[in-house]
């Protein structure tokens, strides 16, 4: 079976885990660093070397039975335009010319230790095998191109002109050969030995050896080592990368260190939101009932005082009425002494 | 509504507003104009899904992601952000005055999704694996942002509907099946605010990968903040903007409540776009600072962020304030119509324009006018049924049997 650390990575990233379990975390949850599968092979690619032969193409073509160009392998003007894969080229090599004299650099998918693609694919067509091929499944792709946005090599291809099984191609690292005990195809073909195939970290110390012994002959870097987090193919230059177009300013943070403090957020938001939410629908309901027995309150008191004021006006209305009425009585008790006293007098 | 009469919104209004107008006028000019988007629509349609990709589209291998991704999806999710606006803003925070503008924009939203889905369905290579939803059935690629895009979109998809079955039921005369959806109101409200917030977040860090390709001044740790606060501006623009094109098409099929509760709306959508804005404007800022990518600005492409950011970012969040201050009601919808042509922007930059920006010009994606075409064609067919469904079924007004009791 093939390695299954894309997907347990997957599952963690989804339980929102990731960090706080034990076994090869990602790397942006942690200080753990995945520095690719013990053992696992790759190719360095020493760009002094190459003659520009074409001989590499040629055997990716044959090995991976792809149709055949219009023009000859042997046909030096098709170097003359500096070409991206296709569909049906795996491989590239692309001259360059600095200070007068050609530089030949071959260019294939670089086989990350921890893949932009893999990372990206929501089918998990993807996978980095411990032997360090990064293989696709076409049989789950759904055609989202996701992979080719995410690669910052800008390796994978599309069959755009397939109507209706259009697939994701790439260089596979010759997995299939591999199996067999085989090499690459490129590898083999290759008459200058520009490419060696073997354990990542042998290749790495042959690197080192040779930038060691001679100096004057390579640029002190190995592409690959480091960028993106490392990749399986590596190469050496005799001039600055970057001069040939191959980018140094990628940076050696893995892809999936990219996404996963977004990835890391989405547990949290599925969460704390709802009850930010609920929270808030509690206290527009609460705000509304509270304004609602202010306002009964409210309404109470303004018929109290209401009934209060009426109370006290007609009090005050009676009692002006029984003084009146007094008073009239008194006026009465007046007006007939007064008429005694009359009669008295006359 | 005559107060903006002179708006320069007007132009613009009055265009779209044809294929809305509910009139038994057969063969109008915009009739005939329809009819020409359908039958190129369909012909393309069969040309897509018999002849590939290739044969209808400019996509190449470094430009995988075209018009169909950068509008239909991009903006398509962000201009339909209405929905969750609207009916967090009146079931969750309590404005029940906006009561009324909650089926309309549901609606739209709903519609908006529905459009991004079959959109998808021809931009992915594999339409019928899609269908069958192998992402979540076959293998989970649960590391990957469009995972968690497509997850939440499918289930919003499913909360919308939900969300509006009240609308066809009470057209049909279903009580009793409407009033359990009723019920269910608070429950999908939230669901749905959860659901837009992670994936209109996620849509702009589907970029975090590739900050090797993306423009400095548009890349940034906090893409996915980008999105969703720009989203929230999106959605009540959008509002504003539909309810003025509705309002001169479908005036007549309006409801008493919907007419009295528009004008204070729009208001309030002023002022709340424009606290938005200001927050999404000090975003970018923090953005460009913490990218250290001031000195970026005086170059073509730092030019080009400058139009975005102080042309529709920063003017449409004053003139929204000074709308809403003024109560201007043409001032607002103009302002609105600035801001939902700056999401735009923003996401065609982020998903086109300042996308491959360190490629040559010759290498770059320019769309073919047939996935421009396709584009206009999803946005008709949008239009048609909105249109089909408002005329005939209780969204702008309220069916006379279910009268809402508003508390």
């Amino acid at each position: 079976m093939s390695i299954s650390r894309r997907k347990f990575l997957g599952w963690m990233g989804a339980a929102g885990l990731a960090g706080s379990l034990g076994a090869e975390p990602a790397h942006g949850a942690s200080t753990r660093e995945f520095t690719g599968h013990p053992d696992s092979y790759g190719v360095l690619h020493d760009i002094t070397r190459c003659v520009g032969c074409r001989s590499c193409e040629e055997a990716c073509n044959t090995v991976n039975e792809l149709p055949k160009p219009t023009k000859p392998y042997t046909d030096e003007s098709v170097l003359d335009k500096k070409r991206k894969f296709t569909a049906t080229e795996y491989t590239i090599v692309n001259k360059s010319v600095q200070n007068g004299s050609p530089i030949f650099l071959k260019t294939q998918c670089n086989h990350c230790l921890e893949p932009a693609c893999a990372s990206v694919c929501f089918v998990n067509a993807f996978q980095k095998l411990p032997n360090g091929a990064v293989v696709y499944d076409a049989s789950v792709c759904v055609g989202c191109r996701y992979c080719m946005v995410a690669c910052p090599f800008e390796v994978p291809t599309y069959e755009y002109e397939d109507p209706y099984t259009p697939e994701v191609v790439k260089c596979t690292l010759c997995a299939p050969r591999l199996e067999k005990g085989l090499l690459p195809g490129c590898v083999e073909s290759c008459p200058t030995e520009s490419l060696i195939f073997g354990k990542r970290d042998d290749l790495l110390k042959i690197a080192r050896a040779r930038i060691e012994k001679y100096p004057e002959r390579y640029v002190d870097h190995i592409y690959g080592e480091h960028e993106m987090g490392g990749t399986s193919w590596l190469y050496l230059s005799g001039v600055p990368f970057k001069d040939i177009g191959m980018r140094e300013d990628l940076g050696n943070t893995p892809a999936p260190a990219l996404t996963s403090g977004a990835l890391h957020v989405i547990p949290m938001v599925v969460a704390l939101w709802p009850v930010f939410l609920a929270g808030m629908y509690g206290m527009a309901k609460r705000r509304d009932k509270v304004a609602a027995e202010e306002k009964t309150k409210a309404i109470a008191i303004a018929v109290e005082q209401t009934e209060n004021k009426a109370a006290e006006t007609l009090a005050r209305a009676m009692d002006k009425a029984k003084k009146e009425k007094e008073n009239i009585l008194k006026r009465v008790e007046r007006a007939k002494e007064k008429a005694a006293k009359s009669k008295e007098d006359s | 509504m005559s107060e903006q009469k002179n708006s320069p919104a007007q132009g613009m209004t009055d265009a779209a507003l044809g294929f809305m107008r509910d009139d038994n006028q057969k063969f109008s000019p915009l009739t005939i104009v329809t009819g020409i988007i359908l039958l190129v629509g369909t012909i393309l349609t069969i040309l897509r899904f018999t002849q590939g990709l290739g044969a209808v589209t400019n996509l190449t291998d470094t430009h995988p992601w075209g018009m169909w991704i950068g509008f239909d999806l991009m903006c398509g999710v962000a201009l339909a952000a209405g929905g969750y606006t609207t009916s967090a803003a009146c079931y969750l925070f309590g404005m029940k005055k906006y009561h009324s503008a909650v089926r309309p924009a549901i609606l739209t939203a709903f519609l908006g999704y529905a459009m991004v889905v079959v959109s998808l369905l021809y931009d992915v290579g594999r339409p019928d694996r899609l269908i069958l939803a192998y992402p979540f059935v076959v293998q989970q690629g649960t590391t990957s942002l469009l995972f968690e895009v497509g997850l939440c979109v499918l289930l919003y998809l499913t909360v919308l509907f939900l969300e509006c079955t009240p609308i066809p039921l009470e057209w049909l005369g279903f009580r009793k099946a409407r009033n359990i959806a009723v019920k269910l109101t608070l429950t999908l409200t939230i669901l749905g605010v959860v659901l837009s917030t992670l994936h209109q977040s996620s849509l702009g860090a589907l970029f975090l990968i590739a900050p090797s390709k993306l423009h400095p001044l548009w890349y940034s740790p906090y893409l996915a903040v980008f999105f969703f606060v720009s989203s929230i501006a999106a959605g009540l623009s959008m509002v504003i903007f539909e309810g003025a094109l509705s309002h001169k098409a479908l005036h007549h099929r309006m409801g008493k409540a919907y007419l009295e509760e528009h004008q204070p709306l729009i208001f309030g959508y002023a002022k709340a776009a424009s606290l938005v804005l200001f927050g999404y404007f000090m975003v970018k800022v923090v953005g460009i600072t913490a990218g250290d990518n001031w000195h970026l600005l005086p170059t073509p492409y730092g030019v080009w962020f400058l139009v975005e950011l102080l042309g529709f970012v920063a003017l449409p969040c004053f003139l929204f304030a000074v709308g809403s201050r003024n109560k201007d009601v043409g001032l607002i919808k103009f302002t609105a119509v600035l801001t939902v042509i700056g999401i735009v922007l923003n996401r065609l930059n982020i998903s086109i324009i300042a996308f491959n920006w360190h490629l040559p010009l010759a290498e770059r994606y320019i769309p073919s006018w047939m996935e421009i075409a396709l584009s206009v064609y999803m946005v008709t067919c949008l239009i048609l049924v909105f249109r089909f469904i408002v005329t005939r079924m209780p969204v702008f007004d309220e069916h006379p049997d279910f009268k809402e009791h508003h508390e």
